[in-house]
């Protein structure tokens, strides 16, 4: 079948003898959207570019400053950092959630409960207090001995506290996306992993969590990017090297703060645009197989985006619709 | 101890592949409970077929279950290839249950395929096959996709191995699913409506498979509503209603010379 279709193609001619030749619908008002928003953009750029007190030049100036990019540099160990943390943490509060042991469900509910249910802003700050609410901080048995004991400030230093800060409130939200992505995947799978003989664990890592992750990974890239901005709270703490008050700190020492609040902006709107180039490929290979069933019985509906990305990546036929009826 | 274990002397008939005995389920508690299977026994030889015909919610497929202890029995003993599932009994005949590592590991023994296939869609068919192999029994990458291929071959998809599931039509995914189940070796394999849910035009391609599985000695429990295939291949035909076993024989006998009402009802509706 296919091939007779390859051959009228390539002889030039066309199968379809009637082919339709129909002018599209008129849509005049498409044509005047576009122009009217195409004109509010110029002048939104317009009103950017020429106004003086944007001061570009010292803003091209201080993008490149040292200060400036110590302050990025920090403000990207901050955020992926505590992204890693937190990912670890949510799949563990993520698993507890799905316990048989009612402690487990319980302690997972509560540790969401908290670090949802209060400002991150007051969580930094309790961080940064924590050396002077509790001087030293030891090891053991609750109520009992001891068996180690530390000065708070020489293992919790500003950094830790806040990355661990960070960490934790956003193992909250994030133990809620993977909760989510683990219950998104048909119990079915699991069933079939078991009957081939698999361990729970093996199940969760070859079969639950890498179908989990197509749901799982576009709200952490949200995640992610929202992190990065998160980050220039860690002056609650305090901590005062990241992009935000580095910036805002030249601002206000050389009396011009509008400029260096656009350098800010845009480091992170040029990191943001990385993640993002990131996320989509991660949404892609996580995507893997799932670009065109939707019905139950595998019934191919077209090829779409992910399709068109297994095909590129050479592992199917190309023509993917010619596969469903052999 | 049990009336159970003195019926069915645990080191059970070295001809028998299955051995079910007294087997009852209960989903739930209390108010809520539901008794699902209410004392099934059945004998399945090794080498043997046996289909498994009954109306929707029979218990056909928590039967299945049981066997491979997806679900665990409330009632009963189920013994595969001489093993006990799921206890251990000791010297005083108190059973023990079995760690999930046991567990896993007899159901590694026993091949299931199911009425939705089930494939991993994040696998191609052939990594679906090689997944149990590797991750189960520790097997080289490269042996596990020997193995695999010839599997795949076996099932007459070696063209669409690189395929992902997604990709394939009802049927083939089947029979890869078949192929998944046979990688593991299994001395016994469970069928549970493996052709329910295809288009009409691909029930065929999956029943040869199993034919075929058939025919090279391959123990088999089926439960089906094909009966042409139960006339054909099976050595027993066992028709169950309401959670017991109504009658069970040679297919000639169960489908055509049918004793029992409820047997010749279900029948007459399904022919
Ligand atoms: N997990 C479960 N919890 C409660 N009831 C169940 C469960 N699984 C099956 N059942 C009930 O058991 C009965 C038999 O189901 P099943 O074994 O699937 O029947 P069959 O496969 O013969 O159609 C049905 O009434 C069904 O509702
Ligand atoms: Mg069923």
């Amino acid at each position: 079948m296919g091939d007779v279709t390859t051959q009228t193609n390539a002889s030039g001619s066309d199968p379809v003898p009637n082919r339709i030749h129909a002018r599209p619908v008129p849509r005049p008002g498409r044509l005047v959207a576009a122009a009217v928003v195409l004109v509010l953009a110029a002048m939104a750029a317009n009103a950017l570019i020429t106004n003086d007190n944007f001061r570009w030049d010292v803003v091209w100036l201080y993008l490149r400053d040292v200060v400036v990019i110590r302050g990025v540099t920090w403000t990207l160990v901050l955020t992926f950092a505590s992204m890693a943390i937190a990912v670890v943490l949510a799949v563990t509060l993520a698993m507890m959630r799905r316990s048989d042991n009612p402690v487990m469900r319980w302690v997972s509910w509560l540790w969401i409960w908290f670090f949802r249910g209060t400002p991150i802003y007051t969580q930094l700050i309790f961080w940064g207090l924590l050396g002077v609410l509790y001087p030293r901080l030891s090891l053991g048995i609750p109520f009992g001995p001891e068996f180690f004991t530390f000065r708070t400030e020489d293992v919790i230093t500003a950094f830790w506290a806040a990355l661990l800060g960070l960490a934790f409130n956003e193992s909250a939200y994030l133990a809620e996306i993977v909760r989510a992505g683990l219950t998104s995947v048909d119990p079915g799978q699991t069933e079939a992993a078991k009957a081939l003989g698999m361990k729970d664990g093996k199940i969760m890592r070859r079969v639950v969590l890498p179908q989990a992750m197509r749901v799982i990974v576009p709200p952490t890239g949200n995640e992610t990017i929202s992190m990065l901005k998160t980050t220039s709270l860690v002056v609650a703490v305090p901590l005062t090297l990241e992009l935000t008050y580095g910036t805002s700190a030249i601002g206000n020492r050389i009396f011009l703060p509008v400029p260096l609040l656009v350098v800010a902006a845009l480091w992170y709107l040029l990191i943001t645009s990385i993640l993002m180039v990131g996320q989509h490929y991660l949404e892609q290979y996580y995507g893997r197989g799932f670009g065109t069933a939707t019905g139950r019985r595998g019934r191919g509906k077209g090829p779409g985006g992910k399709q068109a990305a297994i095909a590129a990546a050479g592992t199917v036929q190309e023509d993917v619709n010619r596969e469903v009826t052999p | 101890m049990s009336v159970v274990a003195d019926s069915a002397a645990l080191p059970a008939d070295s001809t028998d592949m299955v051995s079910v005995r007294a087997v009852h389920k209960v989903f739930g508690h209390g108010h809520d409970a539901v008794h699902v299977l209410k004392g099934v026994d059945l004998d399945v030889a090794r080498g043997e077929v046996t289909v498994i015909l009954g109306p929707s919610g029979s218990g056909k497929s928590t039967l299945l279950r049981c066997i491979n202890e997806l679900e665990e029995i409330t009632g009963g003993t189920v013994v595969v290839g001489g093993d006990l599932m799921g206890y251990r009994q000791d010297a005083k005949g108190t059973l023990h249950r079995l760690h999930p590592k046991a567990v896993a590991k007899q159901r590694s023994r026993i091949g299931m395929v199911f009425q939705r296939f089930h494939l991993f869609p994040h696998m191609t068919a052939l990594e679906n096959v090689m997944e149990a192999p590797v991750q189960v029994r520790g097997l080289s990458k490269k042996a596990a996709k020997q193995r695999a291929l010839e599997l795949i071959e076996r099932v007459g998809l070696s063209d669409r191995m690189d395929h992902y599931p997604a990709q394939l039509s009802g049927g083939q995914q089947q029979r890869v699913a078949i192929a998944r189940a046979l990688a593991m070796d299994p001395e016994l394999m469970l069928f549970d409506e493996p052709t329910s849910a295809l288009d009409p035009e691909l029930v065929g391609e999956v029943l040869s498979v199993m034919q075929d599985l058939a025919r090279s000695g391959m123990t088999m429990i089926v439960v089906t509503h094909e009966i042409g295939f139960a006339r054909e291949v099976a050595d027993h035909v066992v028709f169950m209603d309401d959670g017991v076993i109504v009658e069970s024989g040679p297919p000639a006998e169960v489908l055509d010379t049918p004793k029992e009402e409820r047997t010749r009802n279900f029948l007459s509706h399904v022919l």
